[in-house]
């Protein structure tokens, strides 16, 4: 079997304690390790220490009493669908989640980690033997990029199903390190770079995600479709998530769109904004931003299914998903597994 | 899931009064393997046991200059490691390929190819000093496909290949094939592409290895054929068979993928006698991708000659095969490439060619369906091909062609049952396809498509003339009846049909009887669980035993009752006068008796398949003593938009001779379905090439489970399976394969419904979305309507062998083979020295394969 390499393993009781040990470097955090440990057992990420989570009393707690729903930085994905508030005020949130891997994964993967998962490339995600193989890559010990030989940068693409959609509904997440406390709006904790991929320092711990309560679903309304090849288990190969408000008049006052896994971070398709706002959802509005989704995504060679055809189903989904926001009947077909998740 | 039987109940079957055989009886290991007592390879513990991480090539193609253990012998429990020349004597599963060593010599030939083992106190630390090897490699071209090695004669990957890289070539001419496409109104001529695929069973190859008393090994593995494993043992570790054990472990799945003998499994017996402790192996889940032996990749080109009628008058079938880097079972997946295109329909005229390259890829071998389904696939959409062209309907046009049963196709095969023409009637009646099939709207389509299997290979895959398979039963004063048998449980229920055949015949309870299985110190031999053989072999085989028992049994109790022997029947725990059945003494009282009257009671029973009439080189490919026979119909949904297709319902109806336990069967079914799917839809053991200028590398693309798309449970449609019973009198109780044929005919009925749906023909598999969207976009523009090969590599085959046909009077030879008249070279190793020595003596090696 694949073994992991010798660590020393933390498990502090706060978050301070964490913090603290985080800043002494060589060190990474670990939550559920869905991501952590398969990645260290191909000793693609390396650390003397790991610090678990999991200990920190509290830090799972789902808080939706108030307008605004605080989910704590541990909370597991199985336990946020399971809450009847979130998946009723965040419907598509909820499917985001609930289009996760598959249920052993889901009890044991927390948000916080889900937000932070590395960066996913087939010429990457490889054990030890298998890179030396390629002589490595440029996101890890090696000067080229297989994906794109000339390119100066790594392009390895955004994997988490939570981040697109939490960008859409604008979440913010608490950041905390020794130095101290800082909130940030979600989707400015990415960066669009493979190897780079997240602005938060690595001895940041997101121990909080807020969805304020006016991306609720009796403001907003917002979806998720989510392209893989099987109905359990995958990554996602393109997904769009999308959410609208809409006034009394049908007038849309709001919108945002961002795209996931055609790029090293979620990408925002701002011409929702342009070409929805003051005015009603249409046809033609939605060919529009449809078409501007597609080029928007920079699908690579890095995952499965061709970058062609992900190219062009990133305008089909997007067209869906709007579609689906403004209650028009579907022209494309969405996998059976899609139409059940939550 | 909706399931629908469709047994209809032979007559015969209701005089024998059959107590378990036809029952859905729970399976013999079902409640160890649902509560987690059966004890795989991976679960085998002992005290002491020391870990074994083989050191894999990281280059495809080299010369070995260095191996460095330094780094790995610093760290602190390293025990040792092992080299190849330690290992010298080479093996492989058929005797003319025995390309393979233990560990790499000189040469490695793929990424994962193993060149030296570590071995060490824990798992963790022979990983981590595995890692710490450095290996220097004088770097050779890398060869990445059939292409490739057809272009690319030297450096050969191995020097005994039949021309250049291209290790095996075949060419076998049956009847007056120009003729009969001069006789035809329509020929139709198309290339197809089947991707290659791997096994993907659930559990990892595993092995343990640990010496007992003076020279003796033991070793426990998850194979499926102990007895080959065994004999290369012997071989390579240069000790007697008779003090090497071989313990089968009930296999968590294997599907071809563990019946080649392992280099894993050669390294840990070795350093089991080295250290004199436990020694132990699990692969990793991308080992396994490097271990393969999954389907060849192919490359077809099918010309077929049609009449307007729809028959058809002569096939030329040609075949590439990328055999990757050994040559495994690679000599009989050549010619299974070729060998079973006879027997659904009459093919009164048949030329076949095939040729298999070696390339720097994990080796190829037999998986489920061995070599067949990539044919089947080309040639059953050229059926429905030519329907359209014809006018015909696809499930009549076969009707018209169907093989009678007891005969002779063109090229040799004895055929026995047919159930097909009810399996097309099933499925057709059940998909309601005449009224539907070409009518549904845009979108939607149904496709049909048939196939055919072997039930056993008739020849072993050495030659030899002993039973291949064999049953002893051995019988106790408490009534306990133990059966030994060489066979192993994969998970088909082979244990099950084994147990059952012999509580049928001794009518005794399931329960009462104890199974020693896969074990070659104490079980006779059976040659393994592949080429669907067991239930046949190894049911004839026990039943044979079993009623030896029961005459001896008989014979003391009759004596003992002053009756006819004839007159007792076994039944229900009791052995009773059949006038009388009051008058019965319980089974154990009845062996008490036995045993008193003959000493300690023990019989035999062995099996040996019919001669096949073919007499050609080659001509041991193909043969079965009988024939099994399915038929299926898909229902697919398409997104013309996004080339999105749901496959939503599947009917598939077997030709089974008799389901020894129609749950069981069905479970069959429903797998080969399942895999048969994967292969249509998904999965394909895909390579990387990085570019040439910047790099030699050629490394499988995902070997992982995440990443190596197979289907789960969320992605199965429904299905609804038939089986259907023509007992053939080959089989016992009439029974046929189940485990592999069924798997044949979903990807060309997938493609056909693809057709039916949107008018687009996708000549390949695994069929992606956006090659249905291509495919629509082609038709869009007014081009051809199909994805697929538009070449067929230029390949010179040499030149064909001639047979004539049993309609044209032939007596199974070949008419242009002088050697043919000669007896071939056979001896009962038939390893590759003898086969040197043979064509040294101008003689020549007979092929004895499976
Ligand atoms: C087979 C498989 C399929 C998967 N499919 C999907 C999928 O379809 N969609 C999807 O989105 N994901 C998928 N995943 C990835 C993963 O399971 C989930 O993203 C999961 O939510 C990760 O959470 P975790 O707690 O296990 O993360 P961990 O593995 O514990 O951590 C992941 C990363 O985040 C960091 N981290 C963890 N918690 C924090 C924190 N609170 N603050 C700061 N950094 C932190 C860790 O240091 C690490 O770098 C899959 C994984 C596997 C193995
Ligand atoms: S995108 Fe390029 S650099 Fe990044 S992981 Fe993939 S191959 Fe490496």
């Amino acid at each position: 079997m694949l073994r992991l390499p010798p660590i020393r393993l933390e498990s502090p009781a706060t978050v301070r304690d964490a913090a603290k040990l985080i800043a002494k470097g060589n060190a990474r955090l670990v939550a559920g390790g869905t991501d952590l440990w398969p990645n260290m057992k191909r000793r693609h990420q390396k650390a003397e220490t790991v610090i678990s989570l999991m200990s920190i009393p509290g830090l799972a707690a789902i808080d939706s009493s108030d307008t605004d729903i605080r989910i704590g930085g541990t909370a597991t994905l199985a336990n946020i669908i399971r809450d009847d508030k979130v998946r009723e005020r965040f419907p598509a949130f909820a499917k985001a989640l609930a289009s996760i891997s598959s249920p052993p994964l889901r009890n044991m993967g927390t948000i916080g980690g889900n937000l932070c998962i590395d960066t996913r490339c087939t010429y990457y995600n490889q054990t030890e033997e298998w890179r030396r193989s390629i002589d490595y890559c440029l996101k890890e010990e090696g000067t080229i990029c297989w994906v794109a030989t000339k390119s100066p940068r790594c392009w390895a693409h955004t994997a988490s199903d939570s981040a697109p959609i939490l960008c859409a509904l604008e979440a913010v997440v608490k950041l905390e390190s020794a130095e101290g406390e800082r909130e940030l709006p979600l989707a400015e904790m990415y960066v669009d770079d493979g190897i780079d991929y997240l602005s938060k320092q690595p001895d940041e711990i997101v121990t909080e995600v807020k969805v304020p309560g006016t991306s609720d679903s009796s403001q907003c309304r917002s979806s998720f479709w989510k392209l893989r090849r099987r109905g359990s288990i995958d990554f996602s190969t393109m997904s769009v998530a999308a959410a609208v408000w809409i006034d009394d008049s049908e007038i849309v006052t709001r919108a945002s769109m961002y795209l996931g896994a055609v790029g090293p971070a979620p990408m925002p398709v701002a011409d929702i904004a342009s070409v929805l706002v003051g005015n009603k959802i249409t046809e033609d509005g939605i060919a529009e931003i449809a078409h501007a989704a597609r080029k928007i995504a920079r699908p690579m060679d890095n995952t499965d299914f061709s970058p062609s055809w992900r190219g062009k189903m990133t305008e089909q989904y997007a067209a869906a998903a709007l579609r689906e926001i403004a209650g028009l009947p579907q022209l494309r077909m969405q996998p059976r597994h899609m139409l059940k998740v939550v | 899931m909706v399931k629908a039987f469709n047994v209809p109940q032979a007559d015969e079957t209701a005089e024998e009064d059959l107590k378990i055989i036809g029952k859905p009886f729970r399976r013999v290991d079902g409640r160890a393997k649902v509560t987690g007592q059966t004890r795989f390879a991976d679960d085998v513990h002992f005290p002491r046991t020391a870990y074994v991480k083989l050191v894999r090539s990281t280059v495809p193609h080299a010369r070995i200059r260095n191996i460095d253990f330094s780094g790995a012998l610093a760290m602190h429990g390293v025990l040792g490691t092992l080299t190849g020349d330690e290992l010298p004597e080479p093996f492989g599963i058929m005797p003319v390929s025995e390309d393979e060593h233990a560990l790499a010599i000189d040469t490695v030939r793929f990424v994962g190819d193993p060149l030296a083992a570590i071995v060490a106190v824990s798992e963790d630390i022979a990983h981590a000093a595995a890692l710490a090897v450095k290996v220097e490699y004088e770097l050779l071209p890398t060869i990445s496909n059939f292409d490739d090695a057809l272009a690319t004669p030297e450096p050969q990957i191995h020097d005994y290949a039949d021309d250049g890289n291209i290790h095996k070539k075949v060419s076998l001419k049956f009847g007056d094939v120009e003729q009969g496409f001069d006789d035809a109104d329509l020929i139709l001529e198309d290339n197809f592409f089947y991707e290659g695929s791997n096994h993907l069973a659930l559990e990892q190859h595993s092995c343990l290895a640990l010496t007992e008393d003076d020279d003796r090994v033991t070793v426990y593995s998850s194979t499926q054929c102990p007895h080959y494993v065994h004999r290369a043992l012997a071989k390579t570790l240069d000790i007697p068979g008779s003090r090497i054990r071989v313990i089968a472990c009930s296999n968590g799945g294997a599907f071809g993928g563990k019946s080649d003998p392992f280099n894993h499994e050669i390294v840990v017996a070795k350093l089991a006698l080295k250290l004199g402790r436990p020694v132990k192996i699990t692969l990793t889940r991308e080992e396994v991708f490097y271990c393969h032996r999954g389907r060849h990749p192919v490359q077809m080109h099918l010309k077929t000659g049609f009449r307007k009628d729809g028959t058809m008058t002569s096939q030329h079938l040609r075949t590439t095969l990328d055999g990757g880097a050994f040559g495994s079972y690679g000599v009989a997946s050549t010619y299974y490439t070729g060998a079973l295109q006879t027997t659904t329909y009459k093919l009164p005229n048949y030329w076949f060619e095939g040729a298999r390259a070696f390339t720097n890829k994990p080796p190829c071998g037999p998986k489920r369906g061995h070599g067949t389904p990539q044919p089947r696939f080309g040639y059953e959409i050229q059926l429905d091909k030519a329907a359209h062209v014809l006018g015909i309907d696809p499930a009549e046009l076969r009707l018209r062609n169907l093989v009678e049963p007891n005969t002779i196709t063109s090229n040799w095969l004895r055929i026995g049952t047919i159930g097909l023409k009810e399996c097309i009637d099933a499925v057709v009646k059940g998909s309601g396809w005449k009224k539907r099939y070409g009518k549904l709207p845009e979108g939607r389509g149904l496709g049909l498509a048939c196939s055919a299997y072997m039930t056993g290979a008739g020849l072993p895959i050495y030659w030899n003339h002993m039973p291949q398979s064999g049953v002893q039963i051995q019988l106790d004063r408490s009534g306990n009846v133990a059966v030994f048998c060489g066979e192993t449980e994969i998970g088909q229920g082979s244990d099950s049909v084994l147990a059952a055949v012999v509580a049928e015949v001794l009518g005794i309870d399931l329960k009462d009887i104890r199974l020693c299985v896969g074990d070659t110190d104490l079980t006779p031999v059976d040659l393994g669980s592949y080429s669907s053989r067991v239930t046949l072999m190894v049911g004839l085989a026990a039943k044979q035993a079993a009623e030896r028992a029961r005459d001896k049994i008989a014979r003391a109790v009759g004596e003992h009752m002053e009756l006819p022997q004839e007159a007792l029947v076994f039944a229900d725990g009791q052995v009773f006068p059949a006038h009388d059945p009051d008058k019965g003494i319980a089974f154990n009282e009845a062996v008490v008796i036995a045993e008193s009257r003959f000493g300690t009671l023990g019989t035999t029973g062995s099996y040996i398949p019919p001669r096949a009439p073919g007499r050609f080189r080659g001509a041991g490919v193909g043969p079965s003593p009988t024939y099994s026979y399915s038929a299926s119909v898909i229902e697919v949904e398409v997104d013309s938009g996004t080339g999105l297709y749901d496959v939503q319902k599947i009917w598939m109806a077997h030709d089974i001779g008799r389901a020894i336990n129609p749950v069981l069967a069905l479970g069959q079914i429903e797998g080969s379905i399942y895999m048969g799917l994967g292969e249509a839809v998904m999965e394909e053991q895909a390579f990387r090439r990085l570019p040439k200028r910047l790099s030699p590398a050629l490394v499988h693309k995902m070997p992982s489970m995440l990443e190596y798309k197979s289907p789960g449970f969320h992605d199965m449609p429904e299905i609804v399976s038939y089986m259907i019973e023509t007992n053939d009198e080959r089989g016992p109780y009439g029974a046929k394969e189940a485990g592999q044929g069924p798997l044949l005919p979903i990807m060309p009925a997938l493609a056909n419904a693809l057709f039916d749906a949107v008018g687009v023909r996708v000549d390949q598999v695994p069929i992606h979305p956006e090659m249905v969207l291509k495919a629509l976009h082609e038709k869009q523009n007014g081009r051809e309507a199909r994805v697929g090969p538009h070449k067929f590599p230029d390949i010179d085959y040499g030149e064909p062998l001639i047979v004539r046909t049993p309609e044209q009077g032939g007596d199974g030879r070949a008419t242009d083979d002088p050697k043919s008249k000669r007896k071939g070279l056979r001896s009962a190793s038939g390893t590759m020295k003898e086969r040197d020595d043979a064509l040294k003596e101008k003689s020549s090696a007979t092929l004895t394969t499976d």
